[in-house]
């Protein structure tokens, strides 16, 4: 036990032996520089794929950011407003289309006239009604009204060049006669266009001209809202139970492979659960945005947890024997110290999460979120869609129109998930491990 | 020779404790095993520990120091495996026994570890924590002076007292494990436990905790572990040798390093095994 064991001298080097090392070291360092650049040409790889995405999305979608309005003059008679300033139910219709024919006098055939009004979108009355509403004094006063009118989704994708005249007439939405006029209403200056306003401000419609996301984004707003303020509760709540206070046996190693298995689960069957549960066995509404929440709280359960625990366990023993050692209770050391410690790892999953439910259809669809909603929902029971939902209908509709509206609500989306995980990002970069 | 040194311990402590049992036994261990699962990590221990004094635990590493440590405030508790037999009384009372709250146990016996672990928040706070959970003050401005005073009789107030708000975790090692010290008796415990405090740190830092040690000596019961022999006698009243997870001598610090009754002592202290 005591005694020393005298040093063995290291085996000198010969001069053949060195050369074996030198070139050794050479192949080494080729193979270094090899595995750097496999790993610099995979990075590009993939940011070359992230920007072909992005660009093919933008090129497809920015078009439909603008939107083609008509300037039309209507002349206002006391028929149209009452001697209160009330507005009365005249036949807008009719207004709209006297004013376009009264652009194209000589246009009289029947037919041709019906092709006119047809560049003019289906909701220009309404819109014509709302301004006259607005502005009544002012119409009164003045006798005419000037108004910005929608033009129909195919004079809209002609003028944006997804339509060209170059197929014969048959083959295309928008005739020649409709060509002539178009051509004539943008040299008299009539046509100018917009920011397409009405994409953030409309629901869902028929009409491409008149569809905006605005339903979807609230809907998809309800479903984050009440995803995160059940499950991350809840999921927090497990975390800590399960790293903190259950006592490791069969029971809770078979929970935790459970919990990891339902991680794994195909989101449809959670959409399925959700049908069977809450619609046929609860009777909760259909395409509620608070069924949604349900279901994508189940969905979205397992991943919160998981990073919850992970951020637990991260949280050096020292703290806890720290706490514990000046005579805090249990509660108090995971309530005043691990769970703050924690609370970034715990969050930036939560958020990862939540885009991840933000980003998700396909169990909504098994509740019904699918339907063809126009209404904006205003509480959490009202029917309502989601954008990828809506990305998904409007991806299958046979407009042209239809198109470049599916790639900006792919665009809004993206926005939407990219700003949560910068967030993510920015909470992880905050809070960096302070131990 | 494992049986001889088995009774050779024995009949020290025994003969020890009943010297000292009259006087003033804080803590007082009897035939305490620890299991840690199967291994069996601390053998019935018989030890006695007196107040206002400073015992010292030394031994080879892995002999079972910290764990009997951790035995004395139920810091055991925390970890899964373990198993303690035996009772362990503070004041005549068994820490053990049911009734006993461990939170409150530890409000008792404080404890510093052998990392410097305090909390990733202003030096302030890591002091005021104890005093605020155990509701021990009443007013903002008491418990300023709970922290300037603790931090004062851990010897650091001079160099911190102008940056109070900075994080704990901006000290050196040195001033981090004093910060540890000072959160420890800011909840006034009779007794605190230390777990190598100085493994850390360099000389200086080193000395100015032993001076600490002979500062609280005189208001609470000293428990530490130590690998070095120097520091066991320069601070230590009473010396205990654990080897193997067995008490081997227990006695007065000057006789265990003068005159050791066992072999295996002799040996450690003489630094011929370890
Ligand atoms: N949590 C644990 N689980 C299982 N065995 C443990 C655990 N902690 C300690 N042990 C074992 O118990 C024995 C005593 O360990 P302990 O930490 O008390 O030694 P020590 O005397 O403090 O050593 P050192 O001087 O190196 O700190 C060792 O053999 C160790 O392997
Ligand atoms: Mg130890």
């Amino acid at each position: 036990m005591n005694s020393r064991i005298p040093p063995t001298p290291l085996p000198s080097l010969s001069i053949q032996s060195t050369q074996c090392l030198r070139a050794r070291i050479r192949r080494r360092h080729v193979a270094e520089r090899r595995f750097r650049f496999y790993g610099f040409s995979a990075m590009v790889l993939t940011l070359a794929v992230l920007v072909l995405v992005f660009s093919f999305i933008l090129s497809k979608s920015y078009t439909a950011f603008q939107e083609n309005v008509l300037s039309l003059r209507i002349a206002i008679d006391s028929a149209m407003i009452d001697s209160k300033g009330n507005p009365l139910t005249a036949d807008y219709r009719e207004l709209i289309q006297k004013a376009v024919a009264g652009l194209f006098p000589a246009v009289t055939d029947r037919h041709d006239r019906h092709l006119l009004f047809s560049l003019i979108s289906e909701g220009a009355p309404y819109a014509l009604r709302a301004l006259v509403t607005r502005q009544r004094q002012q119409a009164k006063r003045d006798g005419n009204i000037i108004v910005d009118v929608l033009l129909s989704d195919e004079a809209d994708q002609f003028l944006k060049g997804h339509i060209t005249a170059h197929v014969s007439e048959k083959e295309r939405k928008i005739k020649d006669l409709q060509v002539t006029w178009l051509k004539e209403l943008q040299a008299r200056g009539l046509i100018h266009s917009r920011f397409n306003i009405t994409l953030f401000t409309a629901g869902d419609s028929r009409e491409p001209e008149l569809a905006g996301i605005l339903g979807a984004v609230t809907g998809s707003f309800y479903l984050v809202i009440v995803t995160l303020g059940l499950s991350f509760p809840v999921g927090v709540a497990s975390a800590v139970y399960l790293e903190e206070f259950a006592p490791r046996n069969r029971l809770t190693d078979m929970i935790e492979v459970n919990i990891n298995n339902l991680a794994a689960v195909p989101s449809v069957v959670f959409g399925l659960l959700g049908l069977a549960v809450f619609l046929n066995g609860l009777s909760f509404p259909r395409s509620a945005p608070l069924v949604g929440g349900f279901v994508l709280s189940l969905l979205i359960l397992p991943t919160i947890i998981l990073a919850a625990r992970a951020a637990l366990k991260a949280v050096p023993l020292s703290i806890r024997e720290a706490a514990l050692g000046i005579g805090a209770s249990k509660m108090q050391s995971i309530l005043h110290h691990v769970l703050p410690l924690a609370m970034p790892g715990i969050m930036t999953g939560t958020i990862l999460g939540l885009a991840h439910a933000l980003g998700e259809s396909a169990p909504l669809l098994m509740i019904g979120m699918v339907a063809f909603v126009v209404d904006t929902p205003v509480t959490l029971l009202d029917p309502a869609t989601v954008l990828p939902v809506q990305i998904y209908l409007w991806a299958d509709s046979p407009e042209r129109a239809f198109l470049e509206k599916t790639a900006a609500a792919i665009v809004v989306l993206l926005g939407f998930l990219i700003a949560m995980n910068t967030i993510a990002i920015m909470v992880r970069i905050k809070f960096e491990r302070r131990w | 020779m494992s049986l001889s040194s088995k009774k050779d311990a024995q009949r020290v402590s025994l003969g020890d404790s009943l010297l000292v049992e009259t006087a003033c036994a804080k803590l007082a261990a009897r035939n305490v095993n620890v299991f840690y699962g199967e291994k069996h990590a601390i053998k019935d221990v018989t030890l006695d520990i007196n107040c206002n004094e400073v015992t010292a635990l030394i031994g080879p590493s892995g002999c079972g120091k910290s764990t009997f440590l951790r035995c004395l405030n139920r810091m055991n508790d925390t970890i899964d495996t373990c198993r303690v037999t035996g009772t362990i009384t503070l004041d005549g009372e068994n820490i053990y026994a049911s009734k006993v709250d461990s939170v409150y146990l530890r409000t008792r016996v404080g404890m510093v570890f052998q990392k410097p672990n305090p909390f990733p928040k202003s030096i302030f706070e890591n002091v005021a924590y104890g005093p605020r959970i155990h509701g021990l003050t009443s007013s903002r401005s008491e418990l300023e002076s709970v922290v300037l005073t603790s931090l004062e009789r851990a010897g650091l107030l001079e160099e911190v007292r102008d940056r109070l708000h900075a994080s704990g975790i901006s000290l050196s090692g040195g001033q981090q494990q004093r910060l540890c010290i000072a959160r420890a008796i800011a909840v006034s415990p009779e007794v605190i436990l230390m777990d190598e405090p100085c493994s850390a740190l360099d000389p200086i830092a080193t000395a100015k905790i032993e001076e600490l040690i002979d500062e609280l000596q005189h208001n609470f019961t000293i428990v530490i572990v130590t690998h070095s022999m120097q520091q066991a006698a320069r601070v230590s009243q009473r010396t205990a040798f654990f080897h193997l997870g067995e008490l081997v001598e227990c006695g007065g610090t000057e006789q265990i390093f003068t005159n050791p009754v066992n072999r295996l002592t002799q040996g450690y202290i003489t630094g011929r095994f370890g």
